[in-house]
């Protein structure tokens, strides 16, 4: 692992908090969100600030911002910019520093740019607000930006609306509106998490590019420890709204002196793939060659189609676990979903203990459903809000005949086997955690009693620690009950912690198909070994601190 | 997090929206108007000094005089206790219109917004309803009916279906796409339990919003379908036809139109008001949630 090791002692002081308090004055108690943290950034230097959702990370760069929302109020401790305090300037005076001193982006570049300007529109109106350069001025400075990210046919995408982009070259436009003006400081928050690996890869190394051409102070907001060891100078973890640690990233990841640092990197699932387990006989879900195919209807003329998966074909059997690993965009889910029969396959089989399920229809597919359970990514919305816990656990059995009382007694029991109190189950989904949701969400497929449980990215809205536990979960729900597990991720670190087989899809079809180890440690297609590369942090095992031992990789096919 | 909160989930936006402390100035006084209206149309039986259609040749177009605090009309009948019972059949027409069609609305509306091939034919269907003209649909109806207070309600309710059939698709093509659905499809709950226990509770929230709205206009289009002569037959007293009777008066006796369209107008903007509450209350509640 090449870690940063440039010293920036020497470097000026670009941004400083000191002692910085934020509380919730309208909450009863008036809690504090940070709790007199300081940061010190460096011109040239990248900061990561890491912690998990609810840490105070954003809040921070918030602040800094001075764009805080209503409900919290800066009580304490100074934010100096260049030896200015920003604390005391007025909105307007804000204004003017942010874009010509400060700029952000944002991990969502499609709600952050407007959907009905030009984006080359877009960035000239950053230079219209805070400088007075002609129109021909401002335009040249536009291309020169947008060349400088690596946007392709700059003419073309000058003109060309947010939507009409990729996810990438929509985060490169961020990325120019925000250096256009030369800012000392960029505050980067979670700017990658939307992005596929392959992408973020290419964005990390653009905002490194430009960070040592232009000298910029980056303040790098993420949870990704991967994405911290390959970009960071120092690091902070944050922890409920204080700074548990900080350092030089090597020192950090290599000897982490809180607890809480080492669990965090402790959480972090390895790449190194698990222990296959045997595969048993007989296949309780085979896929024969399933498609599906958007789109080619029409009466007049035929319309395009899309060809979202082609060919896939896998046998799963009992109590092991496949995962489809891919970026967006390449079919996982849409196999997912046809496994399921939430969507009809264009073609195909889908052989559930023997029984056909690719083409019944709705009423001969009840029966079948039972055998066949899904989790879905998001925790917020996979449970009905007006729902008490209890009702969305039994409404599955009820279906099918099981008793009021006998159902309830059975969600009773598995609250305690998922980690949950049995008052739980009269209690409502807003009053629990996404990590708790997703709990309830696998015991609401477990009181089926499933043969198969599709997981479809069921850990990745979660954060690492939280991901673990319910990986673990999973795991023993598995090894308990025996049931086979689809798991869709596009994260091939947790593919890794949890598969025994691996699909690699790509634009629809299968690319590559075997044992995980085998897959994970020698890849044989190219995009698979694009896949692996593109993961940060590859060479680097978070969990005992140290390098990964040299991974072999198979020649070239 | 120990408290239970109540199990009458898909009631609590209604109970939320019923709990009147929460309310602004604004709708507290528009709820004791519409209260006070509703009261005293309803005890217009008992509280009416004079029978609403008995006639008095020789007390025609009196002033306010005794026995008559609000004067006599040209036929001499008493404008009070006309304007009293007006409000009755006004009433009546406005809330079962509001709630036929915020019904029947529901149901085609769930079916458009489940059934992807009953969608293209249902909606098709109600662009079209939607291209006819409510008071022209009015007047047809009741020239091939007859001035029946069913056939306005049926006039007055079928270009509303349209907009509430649009508002329940929308709400239905968003929910069900909602994880949970499509939870529930894989745990095998039939189609009729989702689109009752799943879906429908998604909608109450717009309708009652919607509804209120349906009311204050279905009351006002009465009052204009009367005044038309496309309404309900004079001999029952509406607001409406109250007025079309009078504006023959208008000049000598303004009063004629004056009392029933201060009714209706309090009536409509009390309603209207509270439908703002409504939808201001329920409305932080679904942003709340999709954030």
């Amino acid at each position: 692992m090449q870690f940063k090791t440039r010293n920036f002692d020497a470097a000026d002081v670009v941004l400083e908090a000191r002692d910085l308090t934020v509380t919730l004055p309208e909450t009863p108690g008036n809690p504090a969100v940070l709790k007199g943290i300081d940061v010190t950034i460096r011109a040239g230097e990248t900061v990561c600030l890491v912690g998990e959702s609810g840490s105070g990370k954003s809040v921070t760069s918030l602040a800094i911002m001075g764009l805080l929302p209503d409900a919290l109020r800066v009580a304490g401790g100074t934010i100096r910019l260049q030896g200015r305090d920003l604390l005391p300037l007025s909105q307007a005076e804000m204004r003017d520093l942010r874009a010509a001193r400060v700029a952000m982006i944002f991990q969502e570049p499609m709600t952050a740019l407007n959907p009905v300007l030009r984006v080359g529109d877009q960035i000239m109106e950053v230079m219209e607000l805070h400088t007075d350069l002609s129109a021909t001025e401002r335009r040249r400075r536009a291309v020169a930006i947008m060349e400088q990210v690596h946007l392709p046919d700059v003419e073309r995408i000058f003109r060309s609306y947010p939507h009409q982009l990729s996810g990438g070259q929509r985060q490169r436009i961020m990325i120019a509106m925000a250096l256009v003006l030369e800012p000392v400081l960029l505050i980067a928050d979670e700017p990658t998490t939307a992005l596929d690996v392959t992408t973020q890869k290419q964005i990390l190394a653009l905002i490194d590019e430009l960070q040592k051409g232009h000298g910029t102070a980056v303040l790098f907001i993420t949870h990704d420890m991967g994405v911290v060891a390959e970009i960071a100078d120092t690091v902070y973890v944050m922890k409920q709204g204080e700074i548990v640690e900080h350092g030089a990233v090597e020192t950090l990841l290599r000897s982490p002196q809180a607890d809480y640092t080492r669990k965090l990197l402790k959480a972090v699932p390895s790449l190194s793939p698990r222990e296959a387990r045997p595969q048993a006989a007989d296949a309780v879900l085979r896929v024969e060659r399933l498609n599906k195919i958007y789109g080619g209807g029409g009466i007049l003329r035929k319309l395009p189609q899309a060809h979202a998966a082609r060919d896939v074909t896998f046998a799963l059997s009992r109590g092991r676990t496949l995962g489809i690993v891919g970026e967006s965009g390449s079919g996982k889910s849409t196999v997912a979903r046809c496994i399921m029969r939430l969507i009809d396959p264009s073609s195909g089989r889908i052989l559930l203990d023997d029984a056909d399920i690719a083409g019944l229809s709705r009423a001969a597919l009840r029966p079948h459903r039972q055998k066949l359970q899904v989790v879905f990514q998001d925790p917020m919305r996979s449970l009905n809000p007006r729902w008490t816990i209890g009702e969305s656990l039994i409404e599955g059995p009820l279906n099918y005949g099981t008793s009021r009382a006998d159902a309830m007694a059975e969600a009773a029991r598995l609250m305690g086997v998922v980690g949950l109190p049995a008052d739980a189950l009269a209690r409502y989904p807003h009053q629990f955690s996404g990590g708790q949701r997703q709990r309830i969400a696998i015991a609401r497929a477990v009181m089926m009693r499933p043969d198969v449980l599709v997981a479809d990215e069921a850990v990745s809205a979660l954060d690492v620690s939280v991901q673990a536990q319910v990986l673990d979960l999973l795991d023993q729900l598995q090894r308990d009950l025996g049931i086979a597990i689809v798991f869709i991720t596009h994260d091939l670190r947790v593919a890794a912690q949890i598969c025994d087989e691996v699909i690699v899809m790509q634009r629809g079809a299968v690319v590559e198909h075997g044992p995980a180890g085998e897959v994970l440690a020698a890849p044989a297609h190219p995009y698979t070994r694009a896949l692996i590369e593109a993961a940060p942090g590859r060479s680097w095992d978070f969990q005992n601190f140290r390098a990964m031992p040299e991974v072999r990789h198979a020649e070239p096919a | 997090m120990a408290q239970v909160p109540q199990p009458t989930s898909a009631m609590q936006p209604v109970l939320r929206a019923l709990r009147l402390p929460h309310l602004g100035a604004g709708s507290k006084i528009a709820a004791l108007v519409l209260a006070v209206i509703v009261v005293l149309t309803l005890l217009a039986g008992w509280i009416a000094p004079h029978d609403p259609l008995a006639m008095n040749p020789m007390a025609r177009l009196q002033g306010p005089i005794e026995g008559h605090p609000l004067g006599t009309d040209n036929f001499g009948r008493d404008i009070f206790s006309r304007v009293l019972i007006g409000g009755q059949l006004s009433l009546i027409i406005g809330i079962a219109t509001a709630v036929v069609s915020v019904l029947l609305g529901l149901i085609i509306g769930m079916i458009a917004g489940f059934f992807r091939t009953a969608d293209a034919i249902i909606m098709r269907a109600m662009d079209a309803l939607m291209a006819i003209p409510s008071i022209l649909l009015a007047i047809a109806l009741v020239a091939l009916n007859g001035p029946s207070v069913g056939s306005v309600i049926a006039a007055i309710t079928i270009p509303e279906i349209p907009r509430v059939v649009r508002l329940v698709r929308a709400v239905v093509l968003s929910a069900r796409e909602e994880p949970y659905v499509e939870a529930a499809i894989a745990l095998g709950t039939p189609m009729r339990k989702i689109l009752v226990r799943h879906l429908v509770p998604n909608t109450t929230a717009p309708l009652i919003v919607q509804g209120t709205y349906i009311l204050a206009s279905a009351i006002l289009t009465e009052a204009i379908l009367s005044f038309l002569g496309a309404g309900v037959s004079t001999e029952t007293p509406t607001w409406g036809n109250i007025m079309a009777e009078g504006r023959l008066f208008f000049r000598i006796k303004p009063e004629l139109i004056l009392y029933p369209g201060i009714a209706l107008s309090l009536c409509i903007l009390s309603i209207n008001l509270l439908g703002d509450a409504a939808r201001d209350m329920l409305d932080p509640r679904l942003k709340k949630r999709a954030g």
